[in-house]
């Protein structure tokens, strides 16, 4: 073992919550964060509306608020400790981040700027509340620029394009983990006393979605190999508006701005699904009211696609209908400039892949595969806890989409993304530099790299009968087609049979590339592995959860089943084989009651 | 549609040099010149090495020269570009292999600039946000769009000519703080670009601007830096 590396404190990913988590730890540990990309290219970047927080700085509004509308967003899966424990830390989250220099948009007193968001409401009226903070509609963005920033003022050690293949465990505990230097092929094997997994999620293995390369689920791969149950994992949120076929992601912003939805006969079709919020439902409710009009036949043109309007006199026209005003009680209008300044991005983005202008044209769309809900087991510090009593696994932490705390539950609702990475990170950071503090390092075993060894040894001596890139595409379909947003045991069935056999098949993947340097076809090679692995959890969850629940929506069972299913589950592997358990749902102040927008 | 596509190849463990290889490819023309690039390395050659993630235009890591500009392979299509295509690295950065360049040396130039946030004077007394108005908001908007994708900078004549050039993208950084009307260390910066190897190796190309692919107007951006150095003065 050439290259060892001792640190207390590992951070596996440098996204939102992985920077967070350094930036915490770094201050009470010796912390190193390894990330497969330079920080700044990772997914929290391609985040858009915004991060929630009843700030009220328009209109009242109350963390017990923000609290009630992501319990009723979750369907009551979210545990409500852990929501109530994310939307009260909310506040002083946004305002940290605002101190750190994020530059969020201004209000005229020049506070921080709002916008109304699926599901975010007044507690007393039902009405739409504003309480999305902003930074036009690349939110993300600065949120992942503003957190790399403060982590180079703070000097926290990076080692970028550094793949993590292996997590290390001994006696039980954490003990570190093993990576590959991109740049010269070589295994290193970071000493750690605490872990802490920022991986993102795994919307890659379906075939439309708004997710990035990298979102191959490899930190709940690498941690389901090494025994540690995943949570939830039938759950995945389909964003309605996607940009038809790329599935590029069109923020929830949009409608927060005035925009609606419409089908291919030219009705605004919300009104119908959910009357009170109607185009501001939640993302999952929306998701199944596109594609219902689709089956219908309500499509554009026949095809699989609606429309988004936010031309400004469809915004002004329906804003009137609907009797929005200003906070000052003033009609809502908006202008075609107004469009631009406060959507660059989605114009942009329209213009380049679609040929269409937002401010004069509608914007074809399709629900995309957008956020993993479930994910690593953790409680609300960030601590790994792998069983039914939330037994916490010494030395290992997880934070943002990787982790299912869970304050997501059955459906996320906007927005609460990018609280989940600020809040959880942060704890996770403070947490795992605590721990360390009282710990010492565990031996390291004989040959902490063998694992990871053996799997690319695997990868570059396959047979080569099988091609990684169609096995790919292959699995890609069959989730979104039969995993997706409607799902029934017959069609899931031959799904997780079609998910297994590609596993087999994937055996016989051979890399070309014989090369130490880049060697990107064996990296992506191992995410695929990654892919089939993580998505075999989705499908068996899927078949498993015999009820309709958030963005579980199952045609055979389409009701929610508070009397059996009110409760997570956890997927183990053992002997090569997934297990199901399950552990209950924490609920304190909030009943199950039927969810209606 | 068939696509002619000239791809610059190079791997260290076996060229002494880089050469070109053509590869003939069906697309569709709304195809980004990245899914071109997937397809070849999935079905062609899987040795094929690039950077890439989101796949559209917002983490920066596919700026290569398409077509003798730099672009975002993943926000440029087949129909932008045509059937004759033509891909590069980004000149200036040493190659690693094939399209990847070492992006430490960028990396270290954008960190020379101090390039976050710096306000050490006590938080407002009621814990809040500090007040900024729309208008000193607006002031910084555009530098705020930076990926880092260094398109600018491997675009620019005077940073081939000397990599001791913080080059435009850093320029870009350093703008996003030194005119956010909350931040305080604006004299430092101005002060680190007024080296050397700052400011002044700007000659106004104006290859930054028409290579940013977030539509930042560098060299305007650029020259308020220059103006500030000059007068002193931030408005």
């Amino acid at each position: 073992m050439a290259n060892v590396h001792q640190f207390d404190v590992v951070v596996v990913g440098a996204g939102g919550a992985g920077l967070m988590a350094g930036l915490y730890a770094s201050r009470g540990a010796k912390t190193a964060v390894i990330s497969k990309l330079y920080p700044t290219r990772s997914h929290t970047g391609a985040a858009q509306g915004g991060i929630s927080a009843a700030l009220g700085n328009y209109e009242e509004d109350k963390p017990e608020w923000h609290t009630y509308d992501t319990v009723k967003g979750s369907d009551y899966l979210g545990d409500q400790d852990a929501i109530e424990f994310m939307c009260s830390e909310a506040i002083d989250a946004v305002l940290e981040l605002e101190h750190m220099g994020l530059p969020f948009d201004r209000t005229h007193e020049g506070r921080i700027s709002q916008r109304p968001f699926g599901g975010h409401t007044n507690n007393e009226t039902g009405k739409p509340v504003r309480r999305a903070c902003h930074a036009a509609d690349r939110t993300g963005h600065m949120i992942l620029q503003t957190l790399y920033q403060q982590c180079l003022k703070n000097k926290v050690n990076f080692f970028d394009e550094y793949q993590v293949l292996d997590f290390i465990l001994v006696n039980g505990r954490a003990a570190g983990v093993v990576a590959v230097e991109l740049a010269t092929g070589e295994l290193h094997t970071f000493h750690a006393k605490a872990v802490i997994f920022a991986t993102g999620g795994h919307g890659r293995i379906f075939e439309v979605t708004s997710n990035a390369y990298a979102y191959t689920g490899d930190g709940a791969a690498i941690l389901l190999r090494r025994g540690i149950p995943l949570e939830d994992m039938e759950f995945f949120q389909f964003h309605p508006t996607g940009i038809y076929k790329l599935g590029i992601l069109i923020t929830e912003g949009v409608r927060g701005e005035g925009g609606i939805l419409i089908n291919g006969q030219g009705e605004r079709f919300m009104p119908k699904y959910a009357p009170a919020v109607k185009d501001l439902a939640s993302r999952d409710v929306i998701s199944r009211a596109i594609y219902t009009e689709i089956r219908e036949g309500r499509g554009v043109n026949g095809q699989n696609y609606v429309y988004l309007d936010v031309r400004p006199e469809s915004v002004n026209r329906y804003a009137a209908m609907d009797g929005r005003t200003n906070p000052d009680g003033s009609p809502y209008t908006i202008t075609g400039e107004q469009v631009l300044a406060k959507l660059p991005d989605i114009i942009d983005f329209c213009r380049v892949y679609l040929g269409v202008d937002p401010v004069t044209q509608m914007m074809p769309i399709q629900p995309t595969a957008h956020y993993t809900m479930g994910g690593i087991p953790t409680n609300k510090y960030g601590e790994v806890v792998v069983d039914d009593k939330d037994t916490i696994f010494p030395g290992l932490y997880a934070a943002g989409e990787c982790a299912c705390v869970s304050v997501h539950g059955a459906n996320r609702l906007g927005t609460n993304s990018l609280l989940d990475l600020v809040v959880f990170g942060k704890h996770a950071g403070l947490k795992a530099a605590e721990y360390a503090k009282h710990t010492d390092f565990e031996k390291l075993p004989g040959d902490a790299e063998s694992t990871a060894r053996s799997a690319f040894d695997a990868l570059r001596n396959g047979s080569g009968r099988e091609n990684a890139f169609d096995i790919s595409n292959e699995l890609k379909k069959v989730m979104f087609e039969d995993v997706g947003i409607y799902r029934n045991e017959k069609d899931m069935t031959a799904a997780l049979e079609k998910v297994r056999e590609l596993q087999r098949r994937f055996k016989d993947v051979g890399v070309n590339d014989t090369g130490r340097i880049f060697n990107t076809e064996l990296l992506n090679a191992w995410e695929l592995g990654n892919m089939l692995e993580v998505a075999e959890t989705v499908a068996v969850g899927a078949l498993n959860r015999k009820e309709s629940r958030g963005g579980h929506s199952r045609e055979d069972y389409p009701e929610r089943d508070d009397q059996n299913w009110l409760k997570h589950s956890l997927i183990t592997k053992k002997d090569g084989r997934l297990e199901i358990g399950y552990k209950p749902v924490v609920i304190t102040k909030y009943q199950p009651k039927a969810r209606v927008y | 549609m068939e696509v002619t596509i000239k791809i610059f190849r190079y791997n260290p463990e076996k060229d002494q040099r880089g050469n070109y290889v053509t590869y003939k490819v069906e697309a569709h023309e709304n195809d980004r010149v990245l899914d071109v690039l997937e397809y070849i390395k999935g079905k062609i050659d899987g040795a094929l090495s690039f950077r890439r993630s989101c796949a559209h235009g917002v983490c920066g890591s596919d700026a290569m020269r398409i077509n003798g500009r730099n672009m975002l392979a993943c926000k440029v299509l087949i129909r932008d570009v045509g059937a004759n295509i033509t891909v590069e690295p980004i000149l200036g950065l040493p190659i690693k292999k094939d399209l990847i360049v070492d992006m430490e040396p960028f990396f270290d130039n954008y960190k020379k600039v101090l390039p976050y946030f710096i306000n050490d004077s006590p938080l407002p007394a009621d814990g809040r946000e500090r007040l900024q108005s729309p208008e000193e908001r607006a002031r910084f908007d555009e530098t705020t769009k930076c990926i880092l994708c260094a398109a600018c900078t491997t675009s620019c004549p005077s940073y081939w000519a000397n990599g001791e050039y913080y080059g435009p993208a850093a320029i870009v950084n350093a703008h996003r703080f030194i005119f956010d009307s909350r931040d305080e260390a604006a004299d430092q910066r101005l002060q680190i670009l007024a080296e050397t190897d700052g400011i002044a190796r700007c000659h106004t190309a104006y290859n930054c601007t028409e290579a940013c692919p977030r539509e930042i107007k560098v060299t305007k951006a650029i020259g308020e830096v220059k103006m500030a150095i000059m007068t002193g003065k931030l408005d």
